[in-house]
């Protein structure tokens, strides 16, 4: 960046004034560019993926097993039965390793069931609200509303509390405090397109309700979709940590992140890595999450695209 | 301006109403028997039905709804099944230390965000720029309360600066602060850098620049005061984050606030202080939101509520 000429360093900002004949002439590579722009930032979240789905077939964990004689090892420790701990061991001798490569799964699983429900859920609620519109719509987005009034996390807390530990019930509460956000996006998506001139034409050529919704309006959503269900699996993986973390996420056999971190608390001065390690873990995800969701986002929706 | 304010507060009570019911629904109507919960399991079935009674739960869901609705309206949320003292009363002594806790997080969040914001939209494209992206990702991705584990094993357990609980002077309040803020800091610094490149595009800025004005009063009296409708909404919106976040904050940290109220009260199954905290909380964000959309006309005299 420092080689070029000072006079380049300026191009960026006389870029950002685009004519709307040069924005049309240069909308046609576009499709073609999505995918150099967002596939290679997309690397990172499958060698997570498929660390969370093979990694726990490589690196074996016995949650019960208990040796006390390899508690609190600092990683890079060749252990008796001459195992070696990458990330060092745990309170009770289990490999931390082993333990986030569990949590790999587990996080990966829940946001995307969270994703998935709240991303259906709150999309059809949308669409119906929005072209249905009348009472039906005021129902949905005053409930919207109210939820909105809630900090997310409060009220995940609030039902897992009531639901107990478990990870049907982590997706469940994640799924109900996420929805909104697909909701308000899909019902915006459909109040645009249901007025846009092809949806008359297939109205006045006796196309049903029903058509419309899935032939016309449904296509409409699916690049918002991508770029908030992205946005809403970071928050998903953190919001689930977060959870477990407070003792109200998974139960305590499954090793998520959060309960991970949750254990080497009361460790931080004799084993800083049970809980720094998990975390780091946690930040990359999520972190390749942002970066990803940023990308698509710039290459689905230009209006929105972040100025580099 | 006065109907304005009236159709907002309107509208605040309404959601308010929403939420208090909301909150009835999760902890009186999803499966399982709260009089259960808290008796225990050992607990015989008299004492079960005793509590039962005790707590109005033997009465129809409809009764018990408007009884709640009415003992809201008093400020009366019953007494905590533990901490013999009301759930308001509770609440009301650590309400303090959370506010305390956010305010300062958005103090930090704005002394931070506004000057890699700014520097960053100044040199767009140089290093600093994508340093300052770079942190903005990293506050938006780092959980909280990893984040405050690490600020504790490096600042309290390591370098031995700052005390790792409690609450106390200025310096036990440095560390919850910036964990609470660092999030705060991504979303900020990230406005501001856009928001800064498309003031600096506009025409007036330019006139300012052309007529001879110095580049700091161009900067502080044209570019940044526009800058400040996009930061305090954006503030407001956060406020649900920052609220939330301090509940998992205060957690980590130890700090006496409602929070941290609310997190022991879930493990001790204290319905009445459960109650009272998510009310208190949501009823903050609900009021900020208020006051955000009222404090536009202030900022901006070209916005008037008819």
């Amino acid at each position: 960046m420092n080689s070029q000429p000072p006079g380049v360093v300026s191009s960026p900002v006389a870029a950002d004034v685009v004519s709307p004949v040069a924005a049309a002439q240069r909308r046609a590579p576009r499709a073609r560019g999505i995918g150099r722009q967002v596939v290679p930032w997309a690397v990172p979240l499958v060698v997570y993926a498929l660390i969370a789905l093979i990694g726990p077939f490589v690196i074996s964990y016995d949650p019960v097993t208990v040796k006390t004689s390899q508690r609190l090892k600092p990683p890079g420790t060749t252990l008796a039965d001459g195992a070696y701990a990458w990330l060092g061991t745990d309170q009770v001798g289990r490999d931390v390793l082993a333990q986030v490569v569990r949590g790999a799964r587990v996080s990966l699983v829940i946001g995307l069931c969270a994703v998935l429900v709240a991303g259906i859920i709150g999309t059809v609620l949308g669409i119906v609200a929005g072209y249905f519109s009348g009472a039906l719509d005021t129902v949905i987005m005053r409930l919207a509303d109210i939820q909105l009034a809630f900090p997310s996390i409060l009220l995940a807390i609030l039902i897992a509390a009531v639901l107990g530990p478990s990870i049907g019930n982590v997706i469940i509460t994640l799924a109900f405090t996420r929805w909104v956000v697909f909701a308000r996006v899909a019902r915006a998506a459909t109040l645009t397109t249901k007025e846009r001139e092809f949806v008359t034409a297939s109205r006045a050529t006796g196309a049903t309700d029903g058509r419309i919704l899935v032939r016309h309006i449904t296509p409409s959503i699916v690049a918002p979709f991508l770029v908030i269900a992205t946005v809403e699996m970071g928050l998903v993986i953190i919001a689930e940590a977060s959870l477990s973390f407070l003792g109200l996420g998974t139960s305590a056999s499954l090793p998520s992140w959060g309960l991970v971190i949750a254990n080497g608390r009361d460790y931080l001065n004799t084993a800083w890595w049970i809980s720094t390690m998990p975390g780091i873990a946690l930040s990359l995800v999520v972190l390749g999450v942002g970066v990803f969701g940023d990308r698509l986002r710039d290459a689905l929706d230009p209006r929105l695209a972040y100025k580099r | 301006m006065g109907a304005y304010i009236l159709r907002r507060l309107l509208y605040a009570i309404f959601v308010l109403w929403g939420a208090l019911t909301v909150v009835f629904v999760v902890v009186r109507v999803v499966p399982g028997d709260p009089a259960q919960l808290i008796a225990g399991s050992q607990a015989t079935a008299q004492d079960v039905q005793a509590l039962r009674v005790r707590l109005g739960l033997d009465q129809p869901l409809p009764v018990q709804y408007i009884r709640y609705l009415g003992q809201v309206a008093r400020l009366d949320l019953g007494e905590s099944l533990r901490l013999n003292q009301s759930a308001i009363g509770a609440v009301g002594e650590r309400v303090g230390a959370t506010a305390i806790l956010a305010l300062t997080a958005i103090v930090i969040g704005m002394l931070l965000s506004f000057p890699l914001g700014i520097v960053a939209a100044l040199r767009r494209g140089s290093a600093v720029d994508s340093m300052v992206s770079v942190l903005s990702l990293l506050g938006q991705s780092v959980p909280n309360f990893w984040l405050g584990l690490m600020f504790i094993l490096i600042f309290a357990r390591q370098l031995r600066w700052l005390p790792s609980a409690g609450i106390g002077g200025i310096n036990h309040l440095v560390l919850p602060a910036c964990t609470l803020a660092l999030p705060l800091v991504g979303i900020l610094t990230r406005l501001i850098r856009t928001g800064m490149l498309d003031v600096l595009n506009e025409e007036y800025i330019r006139t300012a620049q052309a007529k001879g004005l110095a580049h700091r009063t161009v900067l502080v009296r044209h570019a940044l005061r526009n800058m400040l409708i996009p930061v305090v909404t954006v503030i407001g919106l956060q406020t649900g984050q920052l609220l939330g976040g301090a509940v998992i904050v205060e957690t980590v940290f130890g700090w006496p606030g409602v929070g941290r109220l609310l997190v022991t009260a879930i493990s001790n199954r204290d319905y009445p202080i459960i109650q009272a905290g998510v009310l208190c909380i949501t009823a903050s964000f609900i009021l900020i939101n208020l006051l955000v959309d009222i404090s536009y006309s202030y900022l901006d005299p070209r916005i008037r509520y008819a």
